[in-house]
């Protein structure tokens, strides 16, 4: 499958013959848990698995939430409140469900860092970022939906502010928003298609991680050094790699294993942490909360929408040149559409010619920069709209357009890279001294 | 189709076209009723005209109902807040539009144009009421009255401000608060829609 040289499957009893002609569905299990996986992938590369973790618990508490759930204005918020004090373990259910996507999109930025970090996004692996970037955009699809169903406060002035950004877009916005919503505003028919949505897509997410799989497992996986996979033989094919199963996928265990002893102390313990306590105020369309602030996860971006008023001189300048059709509202929402475009063009914005930041002395900076950065953002995305948050939400936005437009495509041009080692053979040798004995020994994949 | 020299149209190459176009006005037939059914169902569009009884309503007080899933503002104003109203200059006033939709469209945002008279009603009196959705003009919130650096209405999501004539004075917001169609029906009653 993945271009690496390694056995593949032979069907060897009589049944296994049998089905293998009519359908070949042992050997793409047997090629995908095989699949040769560089050896030296450190601890950053668990986060796949804590992510298809992650879908699954979500699919799974969901399904049996909705054996519970009234999808009606006049029942939703008491039906949620009926599932945490009468349902039979109703309450770590939701509350399983409510923080899995607070998991869920930790080890997604976590995922997505590491692929900014290593390169993972170049040449030949852009088809698995663009794909991981639609899992990313549905993910967030999904969260915000699920967000609305216990129609509480925070669901019913998140959902008309995010609905609300669609009515931003000149000319055809309006009948878009009322299309979406069901009506005038956010009421009992968008609840009801919010629910059907929230069940469906994902399903959609399933499917595209298939696919995403499908991709990375085509190419072979990138790894701490972003040299590739040595492909001229089978026997040194296999000094850069090791079967996925068992070793990868017992690392990936007790990766995960750790992750969810925190999961689960904060489930337990502090269920409502990460939550809004006016969600516990049921929706009522006649007053809006304070402070509205979204899920923690969507902070980052929303203070990017937020940044861009109408004293901005970029904002006055779009104005200008448009004619007042690009008002500060359509700035603000083409902003935060465009701080996630310029992340999945980010294969074709990257010049450098070395894939891993590990061997790239000035790219190093500027990326930790980019966390710091994304940190700052989501950090006043919680803040009210007012000075010095507005200014410093400015700053941040601007930085993250910065570095995906213009620092990239010239640091590419500018700096003078390492030289990464030739094989990822010699980077682990370097790491796990082979030749000296000792407890560190090198294993052999099963012969 | 079957032979490289053979370009001109053929019986088969209009077969082709035609079960092609046939194929997608049938999916395009197919497909808009599921895309359809989302816009505003009979019963929403039907609540789309309501009575509002304001007799009780004071000077300096103020009212709220739910009209269309939103609420609408009502609010009979004190000399003083028509007098702040009247003040300003049109300069001041990113939108200079009135938004009412009662009045031909690009009407001046002047206090008069702003608010809503009862039959007959001069002076002062033409200008007490103020009727319109309180709906923020960013992104939907709905501003708390008496509140905000215009001694009008403030947007607590992003931080709009609005005068008392509900004018967008500072912040996000792009437009005045807009005026519904409204009339009074005798001196007590406010009719929606």
């Amino acid at each position: 499958m993945s271009g690496i040289p390694h056995d593949h499957y032979e069907p060897k009893t009589g049944g296994e013959k049998w089905l293998h002609a009519r359908l070949p569905v042992l050997g793409l299990l047997y090629d995908t848990l095989f699949i040769p996986t560089p050896k030296n992938l450190n601890w950053m590369w668990i986060w796949g698995i804590v992510l298809a973790f992650c879908l699954v618990l979500q699919i799974a508490t969901g399904i049996v939430l909705v054996m519970h759930y009234t999808p009606h204005v006049d029942y939703a918020f008491a039906s949620v409140e009926h599932i945490v004090r009468d349902v039979n373990g109703g309450h770590m259910l939701r509350y399983l469900h409510a923080n899995g996507a607070s998991l869920f999109f930790f080890a997604v930025y976590i995922h997505i860092f590491r692929g900014l970090y290593y390169g993972s996004y170049k040449a030949p692996r852009e088809v698995t970022w663009i794909v991981g970037m639609l899992i990313y955009l549905l993910m967030m699809a999904t969260g915000f939906m699920g967000y609305v169903l216990p129609w509480g406060q925070m669901s019913f002035w998140g959902a008309t502010v995010i609905t609300g950004l669609f009515g931003a877009i000149p000319l055809i916005g309006e009948p878009i928003q009322t299309w979406l919503l069901g009506g005038p505003a956010v009421d009992n028919a968008t609840l009801n298609r919010f629910f059907s949505l929230h069940y469906l897509l994902p399903f959609v997410i399933a499917g595209l991680v298939i696919v995403h799989i499908w991709a990375f497992h085509s190419t072979g996986n990138n790894n701490p050094t972003g040299v590739e996979v040595r492909r001229g033989s089978k026997a040194e094919a296999e000094k850069d790699t090791l079967p996925f199963w068992p070793y990868f996928v017992i690392k990936d265990l007790f990766g995960l294993a750790v992750v969810l002893l925190i999961f689960f102390a904060v489930v337990g313990f502090m269920p409502n942490y990460l939550g809004h306590p006016d969600n516990y105020i049921e929706a009522n369309p006649l007053a809006t909360p304070a402070h509205i602030v979204p899920e923690w996860y969507f902070l980052p971006f929303y203070a990017i929408l937020r940044a861009f008023t109408a004293d901005v001189w970029v904002v006055m300048f779009a104005s200008w040149i448009t004619g007042g059709i690009i008002t500060a509202k359509f700035f603000g929402v083409l902003a935060m559409f465009g701080a996630i475009a310029v992340m999945a063009l980010v294969p074709w914005l990257d010049t450098s010619s070395v894939r891993s930041g590990r061997y790239r002395p000035m790219f190093k900076w500027w990326f930790a920069l980019l966390v710091v950065d994304f940190i700052v953002l989501m950090w006043c995305g919680a803040m009210p709209a007012e000075p010095p948050y507005s200014t410093i939400s400015l700053i941040g936005a601007t930085y993250w357009f910065a570095y995906f437009l213009v620092i990239l495509p010239l640091l590419g041009v500018i700096e003078k890279p390492k030289a990464p080692p030739a094989t990822i053979e010699e980077d682990f040798d370097a790491h796990y001294a082979p030749h000296t004995g000792g407890t560190e020994t090198i294993v052999k994949p099963a012969e | 189709m079957s032979h490289a020299d053979d370009h001109a149209g053929t019986r088969r190459d209009f077969l082709y076209y035609a079960t092609a176009g046939a194929g997608a006005v049938v999916t395009g037939a197919a497909v808009w009723p599921l895309v359809n059914q989302m816009n505003p169902s009979a019963d929403v569009q039907a609540l789309s005209s309501i009575r509002v009884d304001v007799s009780g309503v004071e000077p300096g007080t103020q009212l709220t109902v739910k009209w269309l899933g939103k609420p609408v503002f009502i609010r009979r104003r004190t000399p003083e807040e028509i007098e702040m109203a009247r003040g300003v200059p049109m300069s001041d006033l990113p939108d200079p539009n009135a938004r009412n939709a009662n009045l031909p469209e690009g009407a001046e945002a002047t206090d008069p144009n702003r608010a809503l008279s009862p039959e007959g009603a001069e002076g002062e009196a033409a200008e007490e009421w103020l009727v319109m959705m309180g709906v923020c003009t960013h992104l939907g919130c709905v501003p708390l009255g008496e509140a905000g650096d215009f001694g009008g209405w403030f947007c607590p999501c992003h931080g709009s401000h609005y005068d008392t004539a509900g004018r967008i004075r500072r912040g996000p917001a792009p437009e005045n608060l807009p005026v519904p169609v409204a009339r009074f029906d005798g001196e007590s009653e406010i009719v929606l829609g």
